[in-house]
């Protein structure tokens, strides 16, 4: 069984602000689904590689180029942002005397 | 006149002999769905602007003397995790209640260019995560044949609003088995193509190396032709493949179809059993050749999907943080605080329960554990299917182990609702294309037979699943 403490670390890597219950009730749900998971310690995988695609495919790259889109398009972008400022996104200092921790 | 049964091919003649014009069929559908949402809620948003703008369009083409092409007037709807310019584009999310889609998604642009009329866009599990439409920020979608029951997920919107002839077909989306399972559950045809077999590229992702869009339709031939209108490479998404299109010819004397013993052990309803067995019995009436395999890896399945599912949409929906767009929290005190307050205040129970597994399964001093060993099981898992398309051309199975089953029975306990997947998590997990075409009933309730075939052989689902469909009637 996760501790609470489990809980709020995972919560803050995922950044994921939980009140008091949810931490509780993930406690409980987390707990039950990564039991289940336990599953996968009897499955025979010495020897086996990964598979992390279904369909083999080689790395299909194309030329590092630009592709210069348009001022209206730019605009429509910076328009869906929540805080926006000059043609700018606006965020929180990022650098800040040790508030951000 | 009546759009219950039409089919695409139906709306081409109808046109073309001006029996009805794309405007009057398409306001025929919209009055369909302003009569049916009060009880079903298949759409988070009904795009009757666009729909009209796009069958008058259709119409001055049919005066002009242009040929009409294949989907021209055909009213479509689309899961709300596709992106259709200028619309809404939800998700399912608080957290994308007001984003605007900046652009179509490709397979939006080729129904588009083929003529389609996007009639809204439909409820579904908040970012996929789901198995019954009920993780939606917008109300649960209800089952057109019992309302008191689920449709589905996660795209059950999408399936529900081809089974009530809200529109003519749908493009859902399945990362472990979101366009099946409402299929099965809705009573509807429902396809899951091949990874790599449609672009992903405007698409609202879940997991990376699962999601897959494909067709809703009433009968098989339709969702064929949608099918091949969305297929095709798309230099927007390095994933998608142009595969060769097989020239076998298909004798059902030569069919061999193999029968799972892992998906008919205990926990199968009998009820649904007994149904898939006569469906699978008609097939060797008509001459196929029926034989049971062994997917000996399958129990590892269910677990290696969600460590799988669960870590991609971790790192997939990492982006919801409130910056860029979406919702973003008020008065926070720092940058943190923002994304913290964001992500809590706007996403979901489930979303949050598989973010934080993924995170956890992804950390340090888990991902061996979690992470590697699921993608090494998924390879077992791959080699099991490898091994089985030796011996036959078609698998053939249930969708689900059970019947739609009520609104709020599962929705508590995730683990409930992660096994009604049981049987559609592995086709995603091994990139394989897998089919459910509606087969008979549980008293009024749908029952889905799933086709499971070799990559980049869909063609071999639309032969036996029409050949299904010709039984069932």
């Amino acid at each position: 069984m996760l501790t609470k403490e489990e809980v709020q670390h995972i919560a803050k890597l995922a950044r994921i602000e939980l009140t008091e219950q949810e931490v509780e009730k993930f406690q409980k749900d987390l707990s039950e689904i990564l039991d289940y998971f336990d599953i996968l310690k009897s499955a025979k995988t010495s020897g086996v590689e990964p598979m992390t695609h279904s369909v083999p495919l080689q790395n299909v790259m194309r030329e590092d180029t630009p592709q210069k889109q348009s001022l209206e398009v730019v605009e429509e972008l910076i328009e869906m942002a929540p805080e926006k400022e000059k043609g700018f996104v606006r965020v929180k200092e990022v650098f800040s005397q040790g508030k951000n921790k | 006149m009546t759009n219950q049964s039409l089919s695409i091919k139906d709306i081409t003649t109808g046109l073309s002999q001006k029996k009805f014009s794309a405007v009057e069929l398409v306001q025929s559908f919209l009055n369909t769905i302003k009569e049916k949402e009060k009880n079903l809620n298949a759409f988070i948003e009904i795009t009757g602007d666009l729909a009209l703008k796009e069958a008058k369009a259709i119409d001055e083409k049919i005066v002009k003397g242009v040929d009409l092409s294949v989907l021209a007037g055909v009213p479509c709807a689309v899961k709300d995790a596709i992106l259709v310019e200028g619309q809404r584009c939800t998700a399912g999310s608080r957290m994308l209640k007001d984003y605007v889609a900046p652009y179509d998604a490709t397979v939006i642009k080729k129904i588009k260019d083929a003529g389609a009329v996007i009639v809204g866009k439909t409820n579904m599990d908040e970012f996929g995560m789901g198995a019954s439409t009920e993780n939606s920020a917008f109300g649960p979608t209800k089952n057109p044949h019992d309302l008191s029951r689920v449709p589905g997920g996660s795209s059950g919107g999408a399936a529900a609003s081809v089974a009530a002839y809200e529109s003519v077909v749908s493009l859902g989306e399945d990362t472990g088995g979101s366009i099946r399972l409402p299929a099965s559950f809705c009573g509807v045809v429902g396809l899951k193509p091949t990874y790599g077999a449609v672009s992903r590229n405007g698409i609202i992702a879940l997991a990376s190396s699962l999601d897959q869009v494909g067709p809703f339709a009433k009968t098989v031939e339709d969702a064929e032709i949608l099918f091949n209108v969305i297929r095709g490479k798309d230099p927007a998404d390095s994933t998608s493949v142009e595969p060769q299109i097989s020239n076998d010819q298909f004798l059902i004397s030569k069919l061999r179809i193999g029968v799972p013993k892992e998906y008919f052990a205990k926990g199968l309803d009998p009820q649904i059993e007994k149904v898939i067995r006569e469906a699978i019995k008609k097939f060797e009436e008509a001459g196929a050749h029926i034989e049971e395999i062994e997917l000996p890896n399958t129990k590892y399945a269910l677990a290696t999907y969600y460590i799988i599912n669960t870590s991609e949409a971790s790192a997939n929906l990492a982006r919801f943080d409130g910056i860029r767009y979406g919702e973003q929290a008020k008065e926070t005190a720092n940058l943190l605080q923002t994304y913290i307050r964001s992500r809590g205040e706007s996403l979901g129970p489930e979303v949050k329960r598989r973010i934080m597994l993924g995170t956890y399964a992804l950390s340090v001093g888990y991902y061996d554990a979690y992470y590697i060993k699921a993608q090494k099981v998924r390879t077992l898992l791959k080699q099991d299917f490898d091994s089985a398309f030796k011996k036959v051309d078609i698998i053939a199975g249930p969708v689900s182990p059970f019947l739609p089953f009520k609104i709020g029975e599962r929705v508590d306990d995730p683990m409930a609702m992660y096994l009604v997947d049981i049987y559609t998590v592995p086709v995603n997990l091994a990139g394989l294309p897998g089919i459910s075409v509606p087969v008979g009933k549980v008293g009024n309730l749908p029952v889905g037979l799933q086709l499971i075939a070799r990559p980049f052989r869909e063609d071999l689902l639309f032969e036996i699943g029409k050949l299904a469909e010709q039984h069932a009637k």
